[in-house]
């Protein structure tokens, strides 16, 4: 563990540049590879030695390839104290390490930073494989080039746009929502079931609609390459629309059917992707609609009576 | 049974007080949280691994009243604050989410 100022980086409230950036970048564009790493067997000696030789301040331990533990600096500075450090690096690392997805976006990395302190993690691919490592600096290093560019971009084409919206007595909510963006996941369905709390709407209705908008809100962000979530509500009617950019799904039908999904592991283990997400939404609606297919985005209509 | 009276019941450490006691109708266990979203009744307890802000989210919009995170999961911090915010219990056990399952159910039931 080492003392460290979190990284003044928002996925949750940084401007909408910034936040597609660090969802766009995946971890393995910003980490080190390949990684120093030492053997259980080695000893803490060893350790201390590959962290001075490399100028680093962290060592993944790996037995055959699979990452086992930790030696950080803090460590290797316990064991001079306590005349350990002949002692073998398998008996004093950290065993519980924090790793992040080779595939698992920018965005996971900066908010692991911030929520666990530590200054670094050890990155590893689909398969469980060590394949870098990823500190604060690479990650500033990482979006330091990408700002740049999108700064450059931003200049060149500097384009203003305005809306405005008609009041007619309906609720009107409107919503973006950005791919593997997990950090506002649910505030689109938080805000609609707020809103219809607000017009007064039963409670087991007001459940219903959470469940569908919040359903399609996270298939969005699983799923597509962003989209939008929209509901107008009054006079008796929920209607729920979610639009996204693309790629579309190939089977609706399979899409449909409870179980079914197409979410990959890190996904999963967030405990996403359970196969009932249309399902789920399919099931609390009056009246569902959905138009998808490979190319072209995905539209999902949810009427709600009450 | 109120949620209160969990901490002591289930031997649990509290990671989120910023709830407004009540009492629990049921609970829920469960890592899926469209699963979560179908099945879970209100006024439950969630038991889960699930440490992190969604299961909060999942937990708010279906009105649990309290998330038990077993295997002493770490908390990340961001997850305790979103619970703070809509008011959601949240407990950390040492047990697996059977053993929390069990003694829940088995508390929930008795005469």
């Amino acid at each position: 563990m080492s003392a460290m100022s979190p990284l003044p980086i928002s996925p949750e409230t940084g401007p909408q540049v910034v936040l597609e950036l660090i969802y766009r970048l995946k971890v393995r564009d910003a980490m080190s590879s390949p990684v120093i790493t030492a053997a259980t067997g080695d000893s803490m000696r060893e350790v201390q030695y590959r962290m001075r030789d490399n100028g680093i301040t962290g060592v993944p331990i790996v037995e055959g390839g699979r990452l086992v533990g930790l030696v950080s600096m803090g460590l290797v500075i316990e064991a001079l104290d306590a005349g350990r450090i002949e002692q073998r690096a398998g008996e004093l690392m950290t065993r519980t390490v924090i790793s992040l997805e080779d595939d698992m976006p920018l965005a996971f990395a900066t908010t692991y930073f911030n929520r666990y302190k530590y200054g670094r993690f050890p990155v590893l691919d689909r398969d469980g494989r060590l394949v870098g490592i990823v500190s604060a600096s690479d990650i500033i290093r990482a979006l330091l080039v990408a700002m740049n560019a999108e700064v450059e971009r931003l200049e060149e084409k500097l384009s203003a746009s305005a809306s405005d919206r008609p009041a007619d007595g309906l609720v009107r909510l409107g919503f973006q929502v950005t791919r593997f963006d997990f950090e506002n996941a649910g505030k689109a369905s938080a805000e609609i079931k707020k809103a219809l709390k607000g017009l007064g709407v039963e409670a087991d209705i007001v459940r219903r609609a959470a469940v569908a908008s919040y359903e399609l809100e996270l298939n969005q962000v699983i799923h597509s390459e962003g989209g939008s979530i929209s509901c107008v509500a009054g006079a008796g009617r929920i209607e729920l629309a979610a639009e996204d950019r693309g790629p579309g799904i190939p089977d609706v039908e399979a899409a449909m059917t409870e179980g079914f999904s197409t979410a990959n592991e890190w996904i999963r283990s967030l405990g996403f992707g359970a196969g009932m997400g249309l399902p789920n939404a399919k099931r609390v609606s009056d009246d569902f609609a959905i138009d998808s297919g490979p190319g072209r985005g995905t539209r999902v209509r949810v009427v709600i009576n009450y | 049974m109120r949620i209160s009276e969990l901490v002591l019941s289930l031997g649990l450490e509290v990671a989120q007080g910023g709830y407004a006691d009540r009492e629990i109708s049921t609970g829920y266990s469960s890592d899926l949280l469209s699963d979560v979203m179908a099945n879970a009744k209100a006024d439950g307890v969630l038991v889960t691994v699930q440490a992190h802000k969604n299961a909060v989210a999942v937990a708010s919009l279906v009105g649990l009243a309290a998330i038990v995170v077993c295997n002493s999961r770490p908390l990340p911090d961001d997850m305790v604050e979103a619970a703070r915010n809509e008011g959601v219990a949240v407990f950390r056990s040492s047990e697996t989410a059977f053993e929390v399952s069990g003694r829940l159910w088995a508390l929930l039931h008795r005469p």
